[in-house]
Formats: C-alpha cells, sequence, structure tokens
C-alpha cells in the first residue's frame, strides 16, 4: 500500500501532498520535512530507494524517489509493493503530467494543485495503484475537465473575458520554463486555461 | 468562472512575500476572508474558497474550518462543486472527525448518479477515507457497482472494495463472488483492481485461499497472455506488456501457491517461462523477473526452477544499476534462511558491496553479510567486517557492533580470535556499543585463563594511547587491577614482552582517574583497579594509600564512599586486605549480577547487593561486621557498571542512601523478590502452579510445575497454552513427562510471554496425562496473573 505521496522542490517547499493513511496536521508537516531532509542528502547516482524515516513508519516504510530537474517525488510505501513497479508508476505519472500541462515545469504543479490532484486521483486510489495506462487516465481527466467547463456555461463568459485581460496584462509572467533549458516560451493569447 | 483563476491570484500573492512572517499574514488575511464567505449563504465562490484553503493546508496551516464546508460543497448537485468537496474531505476529513459521517448520505447518492465521473469522485472518497460504520452502510452499492457498470466503474469499485475489507474483515465474503467473476474481464484496469482484491481476500481468510487455489490456471492463462502477446502499444513499458499487471499476478500466484503442491505444479511452467522469457535490460523488465524470483522461492517449486532463480539474482548483484542491486538483495535477505547455500556462493559480491558507496546499498549488504557468517567463513568475513566498521556511515555502526558481537560469540575459532576482535572493535567503535559489552568482555576474559597475561598487555597497551573509549578504558582497568601481576612480570609467550614498571601503571591509572574524559563510572573501576593492585605490586602502596586517600573528600558519592572504605581496609583492617582483594573467581554467565543495569534509573549502588544473590563464592567468611564490608567491596570490586559507554556527562545525582548506608545494603535497591507460585489446576492428585518472572518490559517467564500426590505415577503429560492475539508465545522443552509419585518429582516447563500491545493477559492451558492407565484431558484458564504480571 502507499502510504504518501509527496512531491517538493529542491528547497523543501512542498508542491503536492496526498497522505493515504491518516496523521494530524502538524505530523504531515513534520514528516515532509523529514522527507526532504533524508532525500536531499542522496548523492545523484545512487539508489532511488531509502528506509523511512521514524514519523512515516521506520524500517518497514520504505521511500522511493525521483528527482527530477528542481523536483523531487516521493512515494512512501510498505513492503507489500514492488518498489522496481513504483520507481515505473512514478515515471507514469510525470508523463502524463507533462502531457495534461505540456511540457510540465514546477510552476504548473504550483499554479494548478487541484488539477495534480485531479490526476492523481485517477492514478492511484487509497494507496493503490488504479491506472497505469496513460491514455486512458489523460482520456478521463480531460472528459472530466469537459464537464466542469460545461458546467459553468453562459455565466462564466464575463469572468473568462476578465482572466483573459488579466493574463494579458501580465507579461512578466513566463508561461513555459524548463528549467536548464534557457528557451522561454511567449505566451500564446488565444489559448487561456 | 474557472476557480483556478481565484486560486492562482492567492497563490501568486503567496508566493509574492518575502518572509515567513509577511506569508503568515497574507495566509491569515485570506483565512479571515475564507471563513467570513463560508457563513455567508450560498454564492458562486464557495468552490474557489475551499480550493484556497485546501492550498493553505497544503502549506500546513490549519484549515479544520473548511470541514463543514466540504460536506455542504458535495451535496451541491453542481460537478465542479462536488468536486473539489470531495478532494476537500479527503484532506482534511477522517474518520475521528464527526464530519465524515454526514457526508455518508451524500456518497450513498452518488453511488447511484447518471454521470460516471460523480460515481467515480464518490468511489475515490470513500476508498481512501471510508470509516468503517460508512464501509458497512455502502458495501452493498459497492458490490452493485463491481457487478454491472462499466470499466471504469468497476475498475475503482474494486479498490474500493479492498479498502473495505482492510476496514470491515467480515464483508470479505460479500465481495468473492464478484471478484471471481471479474477475472474474466478483459480491460487490464479492471483485471488489476480485481487481483489486488483477491490478495487482500485471501490474505486476510484462509477459507476464502482455498476457493481461489481453484483459479490458479485462469490466472496462469492471463500471464501466458501478457507475456507472449508481443507489441500492444496501449499497455507497453519499456517493451514489456504491462508490467504492473504481471506483477500483481506473480504476487498472487505467490500466495496461492505457497504450501500446495497442485497449485505450484500448476504455476511451474509459466514461471520457467517468465524467467527465461522476460529481457530485463530496463527497470520494467527487472520488476517483473524480481516478482518472479520471489514467487519461485515462495513456493513448492523444483529443485530446477529454484537454481535458476538464485542464478538470476546473482545475476541482479552484477549489474550496474545499483537499485537492481539493493532489490536482489533485499530479495536475497529474505531467502538466506532457506537456501544458505546458494547465497553463500554470491558471498564475494555481497562483501564487495560492502565498500559500495550509497548508504542504502551498503546497509542491505551489512544485514546479508551478518546473515551469511558461518562457522567456515568466520575469519575472513570477521575481517572485512572490521574493515567495513572503520569506515562505515555513523547510522549503520551500532548495527554493525552489535552484529559482530552475535557472530563472534557463535562462531569464534578461539577464545583468543574472540578476544582480539572485540578489542578491535572497541578501539575503532567504542563509542556505539552496547551498555553489556564491558561486563561480557570481562566475563570472556576472566574464563579465557591461559589468556590473561596476552590479554592484560594488549589491553595496557591500548589504555596509554588512548583514554576516551569509556568501554575499553573501564575493561582495561579491570583487568589491569586484576592481573596486574602478570603485567609487571614482564614476560608472555603470546606478545612481545615490554618492561612495564610499577608507576607507569600507576600513572595510567591515575590519568584516567583525573581525566575529564572519565565517566563516573570510569573512575570508579580506575579507583578499584588502583586499590587491587595494592596487594600485587611491591613498592608503591604508599603512592596507592595517597591516591585512595584523595578521594576520600571527592565530590562525586559513589568515589567519596569507595575511597573511605579502601582507606578503611589499609587501616583498620589490614590484615584481610589480601584476602579481600584476592583474584576474583570465573564469572558465570547466567548469573543474575550479570545483566546490565539498563534498566535501572542510574544509581551505580545498586550492583552491589546484587552480589548477595549471586553464587556465594568469596572464598571467606569472616565475622559479621566484616562480611557486610566484605560484600560491599565484593560489590564494588565486581565492576558491572550500568552506565552506558556513550554518557560523557557524568551520571545523575545518586540516591541518597548511598552515602550513609555503609551497612544497609538493601538501601535504594529492588532485590526481585522470590516471584509468588499460584496453583491453577489441582485435580486427581495432580497439581499445576504457575510462577511468572518479568523480565522485560513486554517480556515475560512463565514456569508451570505441575507435581503429583497419588500413589502411581503419572505419565506422557503434556502442557499446551494459548494467548491472545497479540500476544506471542514460545514454549521451551519440558523437562520429562513423567511426575513420579508421591510428590517426589515434578516436571516444570516454561513458556515465554511477549506481549508488545500490553492487553490484558489470559492464557489457557491444556493438560494431558495418562494417570493410572486412564487418559485425562482438563482445559485450565487463567485470567489474572500473580504480579510481576501486567
Amino acid at each position: 500500500m502507499i502510504k504518501a505521496i509527496l512531491i517538493f522542490n529542491n528547497h523543501g517547499k512542498p508542491r503536492l501532498s496526498k497522505f493515504y493513511e491518516h496523521y494530524n496536521e502538524d505530523t504531515e508537516q513534520q514528516i515532509i520535512r523529514e522527507t526532504f531532509h533524508l532525500v536531499s542528502k542522496r548523492d545523484e547516482n545512487v539508489c532511488n530507494f531509502l528506509e523511512g524515516g521514524m514519523l512515516i513508519g521506520g524500517s518497514e516504510n520504505k521511500l522511493i524517489y525521483r528527482h527530477y530537474a528542481t523536483l523531487y517525488f516521493v512515494f512512501c510505501v510498505d513492503s507489500s509493493e514492488s518498489e522496481l513497479g513504483i520507481l515505473d508508476l512514478i515515471q507514469v505519472f510525470v508523463e502524463t503530467l507533462d502531457k495534461c500541462f505540456e511540457n510540465v515545469c514546477e510552476l504548473d504543479l504550483i499554479f494548478h494543485v487541484d488539477k495534480v490532484h485531479n490526476i492523481l486521483a485517477e492514478m492511484v486510489m487509497g494507496g493503490m495503484v488504479l491506472e497505469t495506462n496513460m491514455n486512458e487516465i489523460i482520456t478521463q481527466v480531460d472528459a472530466q475537465n469537459k464537464m466542469e467547463k460545461s458546467e459553468a456555461g453562459i455565466a462564466g463568459a464575463p469572468a473568462r473575458a476578465v482572466s483573459a485581460v488579466k493574463n494579458m496584462n501580465l507579461p512578466e509572467m513566463p508561461r513555459n520554463i524548463n528549467i536548464g533549458d534557457i528557451s522561454i516560451k511567449v505566451p500564446n493569447l488565444p489559448s487561456f486555461k | 468562472m474557472s476557480p483556478s483563476v481565484r486560486l492562482q491570484e492567492m497563490i501568486r500573492v503567496i508566493r509574492g512575500a518575502r518572509t515567513q512572517g509577511e506569508e503568515r499574514g497574507v495566509i491569515q488575511r485570506e483565512c479571515a476572508a475564507i471563513r467570513a464567505q463560508f457563513r455567508q449563504a450560498d454564492n458562486g465562490t464557495r468552490s474557489h474558497n475551499l480550493a484556497k484553503l485546501l492550498y493553505v493546508h497544503m502549506l500546513g496551516y490549519p484549515a479544520h474550518f473548511g470541514q463543514m464546508e466540504c460536506v455542504r460543497l458535495i451535496a451541491s448537485p453542481r460537478y465542479n462543486e462536488k468536486r473539489v468537496g470531495y478532494l476537500g474531505a479527503m484532506m482534511l476529513l477522517d474518520e475521528k472527525q464527526d464530519a465524515s459521517l454526514l457526508i455518508t448520505n451524500s456518497i450513498k447518492n452518488d453511488l447511484s448518479h447518471s454521470s460516471q465521473y460523480v460515481q467515480s469522485l464518490a468511489l475515490c472518497t470513500l476508498g481512501c477515507m471510508g470509516s468503517a460504520e460508512m464501509c458497512r452502510d455502502l458495501a452493498p452499492e459497492i458490490d452493485r457497482l463491481l457487478r454491472a457498470s462499466n470499466s471504469y466503474i468497476k475498475k475503482k469499485a474494486a479498490l474500493c472494495a479492498v479498502h473495505i475489507v482492510r476496514k470491515v474483515p467480515e464483508l470479505g465474503e460479500l465481495f468473492t463472488p464478484a471478484a471471481r467473476s471479474l477475472l474474466s474481464e478483459k480491460n487490464h484496469g479492471v483485471l488489476h483492481g480485481a487481483v489486488v482484491l483477491i490478495t487482500e481476500l485471501c490474505e486476510r481468510n484462509p477459507d476464502t485461499l482455498e476457493q481461489f487455489r481453484k483459479v490458479v490456471p485462469e490466472l496462469v492463462q492471463i500471464m501466458k497472455g501478457l507475456v507472449m502477446s508481443g507489441y500492444s502499444p496501449e499497455h507497453n513499458v519499456a517493451g514489456i506488456s504491462d508490467p504492473f499487471l504481471q506483477v500483481r499476478i506473480l504476487r498472487l500466484l505467490r500466495i496461492l501457491g505457497r504450501n500446495n503442491d497442485t497449485a505450484s505444479d500448476a504455476m511451474n511452467d509459466l514461471l520457467a517461462q517468465v524467467a527465461t522469457n522476460t529481457d530485463s535490460s530496463k527497470t520494467a523488465g527487472s520488476a517483473v523477473l524480481y516478482e518472479t524470483v520471489l514467487t519461485v522461492m515462495d513456493i513448492k517449486s523444483e529443485s530446477g526452477l529454484r537454481v535458476l532463480a538464485v542464478n538470476i539474482l546473482g545475476r541482479f548483484l552484477l549489474n550496474n544499476d545499483r537499485n537492481i542491486r539493493y532489490i536482489s538483495m533485499t530479495s536475497l535477505q529474505k531467502i538466506v534462511q532457506t537456501d544458505h547455500n546458494a547465497v553463500q556462493r554470491h558471498r564475494g559480491t555481497i562483501v564487495d558491496c560492502l565498500k559500495d558507496q550509497d548508504a542504502s546499498v551498503k546497509r542491505r549488504a551489512l544485514e546479508l553479510s551478518l546473515a551469511l557468517v558461518s562457522a567456515v567463513n568466520i575469519r575472513s568475513l570477521m575481517k572485512e567486517l572490521l574493515l567495513f566498521l572503520s569506515s562505515c556511515p555513523p547510522e549503520l555502526r551500532a548495527h554493525t557492533t552489535s552484529g559482530i558481537f552475535n557472530a563472534a560469540e557463535r562462531y569464534a575459532p578461539s577464545q583468543r580470535w574472540h578476544i582480539d576482535t572485540i578489542l578491535h572493535v572497541l578501539t575503532t567503535a567504542g563509542g556505539d556499543v552496547r551498555d553489556e559489552t564491558v561486563p561480557n568482555l570481562i566475563q570472556l576474559i576472566t574464563t579465557a585463563t591461559e589468556l590473561h597475561c596476552y590479554t592484560v598487555h594488549k589491553l595496557y597497551r591500548a589504555l596509554i594511547t588512548d583514554i576516551s573509549v569509556q568501554s575499553l578504558v573501564q575493561v582495561a582497568c579491570w583487568c589491569i587491577g586484576e592481573y596486574g601481576d602478570l603485567l609487571l612480570r614482564g614476560e608472555c609467550e603470546e606478545t612481545e614482552p615490554v618492561q612495564v614498571a610499577e608507576d607507569d601503571v600507576l600513572d595510567a591509572l591515575e590519568m584516567v582517574l583525573q581525566s575529564h574524559m572519565s565517566s563516573p563510572a570510569t573512575r570508579g573501576f580506575a579507583l578499584t583497579a588502583t586499590m587491587k593492585l595494592s596487594t600485587r605490586i611491591t613498592h608503591n602502596v604508599d603512592r596507592i594509600r595517597s591516591i585512595v586517600s584523595i578521594y576520600g573528600s571527592c565530590i562525586d558519592v559513589e568515589l567519596q564512599q569507595r575511597a573511605v572504605e579502601y582507606n578503611a581496609l589499609f587501616k583498620k583492617y589490614d590484615h584481610m586486605r589480601a584476602a579481600v582483594l584476592e583474584r576474583m573467581p570465573v564469572i558465570d554467565k547466567s548469573s543474575p549480577g550479570h545483566t546490565n543495569g539498563e534498566s535501572a534509573g542510574g544509581t551505580m549502588k545498586e550492583m552491589e547487593p546484587t552480589k548477595l544473590t549471586q553464587e556465594v563464592v568469596l572464598p571467606q567468611e569472616p565475622a559479621n561486621k566484616v562480611c557486610d564490608l566484605l560484600d560491599l567491596l565484593g560489590g564494588s570490586a565486581e565492576p558491572l557498571q550500568p552506565s552506558p559507554a556513550l554518557s560523557t556527562t557524568p551520571l545523575g545525582p545518586v540516591s541518597s542512601t548511598a552515602g550513609g548506608d555503609l551497612l544497609d545494603l538493601l538501601g535504594g535497591l529492588d532485590v526481585t523478590p522470590v516471584p509468588p507460585s499460584v496453583i491453577v489446576y489441582e485435580k486427581n492428585g495432580v497439581t499445576l502452579k504457575l510462577q511468572t518472572d518479568r523480565q522485560t518490559d513486554t517480556g515475560m517467564t512463565v514456569t508451570l510445575t505441575a507435581t503429583n500426590s497419588t500413589d502411581g505415577d503419572i505419565t506422557s503429560i503434556t502442557l499446551q497454552a494459548a494467548v491472545p492475539k497479540s500476544v506471542q508465545l514460545q514454549m521451551k522443552a519440558p523437562s520429562g513427562d513423567v511426575i513420579p509419585a508421591h510428590g517426589l518429582g515434578q516436571v516444570t516447563q516454561t513458556v515465554l510471554l511477549n506481549n508488545p500491545n500490553k492487553v490484558s493477559l489470559k492464557m489457557r492451558v491444556r493438560v494431558c496425562y495418562t494417570s493410572q492407565g486412564s487418559v485425562c484431558q482438563d482445559t485450565v484458564q487463567i485470567d489474572s496473573f500473580p504480579s510481576p504480571a501486567w
């Protein structure tokens, strides 16, 4: 069973935290800090498995992590999960995010936390792996987003106009920066999400 | 208006805050605004507010006031509000909150909603945070969804069912038939969910396990399809067709095939096929192979298959990818008990992994190496382990030292080797050894009588080089005190002789006494050693007297007491001195005074009275007063100090009784009273007595004694015991099975109990015996145990 899924950046700021077992709020924050501590100490070319910290179950639980650019994706699992399988799952998750957000970067995760949660909900449910087929996941997520948009309907039109104008006035907010790659894409004005 | 825009604005503002305080201020203002909006009537912005609140929650700020809002949003008919409401429920609510019960009805309604996405939201939330009551209420709904809906809902329902079974195991039977039928689905997602559900059911209930053994052929068919299918773009991960599903099925096959020949036979071919055909160049293939290997080792497979599996693991070990190496060592750890020889073949590679840079790999290699130690390879392996100890990361040190000690104790080829090894460990990592190392080592040294000379020379040399490692210094002081005459004699066959003068020895001991690195316990050792030397050396007795009298006014009460006593020994009881300070007898390993004192608070005095209970080995039995003094001195001369080697700060104040009660041996001490015994069964002349002895915080030893007061012998008496589920029971072999007549003898049996959850302890004992030709059997329930029980 997957106990927790955490995404945080190189400085330890949480970008996503999903716990599948109940801990109270303080413990959750401590777990995030402890996990960051353990994971950030690791060298680049060591293996991706770690014993869990004390707060999240100690030696029975393992932390399986992957480091992409500025983000750490950490899955805390117990012994019933296959470690290599989870490693692949992280890869599928990131690829799905990439497809959904088009060249995903950290800013996408920051500003669209709810969307990331929805995507994750299609992949992992109750601590167990639900779906690993990327296309299937994306189809479902798109259908749900369409449902949401259709509900907004006419009433949403003025608000959409307002948000379009707002986005036009923010040239300094880069849309897609690939960290490590210096290409900065200018926002495409008609395509507001 | 999509909720994200407002959320984005807030996120932007929070990110713009320059300091932590500024951020806190912004968030507090936002939370106040959100709270105010929640209190208002329904407006269109509720979902945005909850989304903002969830973001704030992720950053770690309190968000409990959003719980009722989640409930309200879930009940709303609009999809986007429901979505945020359910997300909030998963993040903010849990079974302990009362609000979670309020959403049960909403979930029930949503489970029958026309839109599958609403159904999926409800399923997801129930699967994540459903409490036992909610699960009981909604289980029939889930069962319905398992049977009659589209594959999207079916797979979610399957995982929701797993959660329900975890929370309420009795509902497992409800889902068994549905799970069985799900196996014939084509959709991989549903298959995956079905396999997980079946795995969970089988793990919980052995009857269900029996039932599902019949589906082994079906599972084998599915696997074959996956393995042979060739390229399928939908489920392909790095060339393997749906490795996630393959791994799950292999795991289920493992559970089904365990301890069962027919099931195992059905799987043999398949496993061989998977093992040979899977390409392991990428992680996905390795994952499948790894799972195959674990399955092969766990079921009753043919020996050829087992050899293949161990070879695969060996290949993994040599892989360059550290992940694979880590995985293979984990699996080797699991099989080292059963297939010891097979794993031994790879010992070289494992030992090489000890030198790897990666801490996780090192840890695995260490555990595996310790498991591989045997009488044959002890010398070479110990060399590697000692090398590892000198460079190992600090968090592994304690584990390594205790592992080395255990291995040395079990397989030491000679006493000298054993002592050398322990000394080596103490010099390299003396700060990380367990407290009982010191008394254990001392006991070992006393038994190795022919090595006393060698040992004391070695220890002396270690002492003069470095006095910072407390455990080593303590042992060294003790040995010098005991065997100082051998040291001064200067000749020794085993090591090169070195001339040691009496002054040098006393200098060394004084250095220990005066150094601020020495803990009070170490100082006690040194003082006693100095005193003992007074009978073993000839010239510098006055120096010893002066040292001892100086410490008569030491601030540390323990040292002061000792010094005063020794002074008294010099002055009034000089005639006794030689006898008192004679060479110690060999310490028996199982004596009660030999246990370490870590359970005690930190008083140093408790060791003295335990000398009382120790076997009466002291050679002299002089008059009363001196007898008491003797015992006290015997106690303090017995260096079973409890202070951990790690403490550099002096131990807390000694119990106040220490100073005054020279002759009150029992002051401030808990000598364990003789445990009371209770008669639990008395019938036909057979009496069964129960005696408890509390060893540790959770462990207890119970001794059952059966006696016979009839005229004839009682034969073939057996005792069986049962305890509550969370308590662990271990019965030792009984002393016999015949009780002679007329109470002339008895049969005892020891039972070790471990009660980690501290449940109330009950035990049921069944007694079977043959008396006067007839077989009798009785069961006794023991509900209350005599103290010191829990």
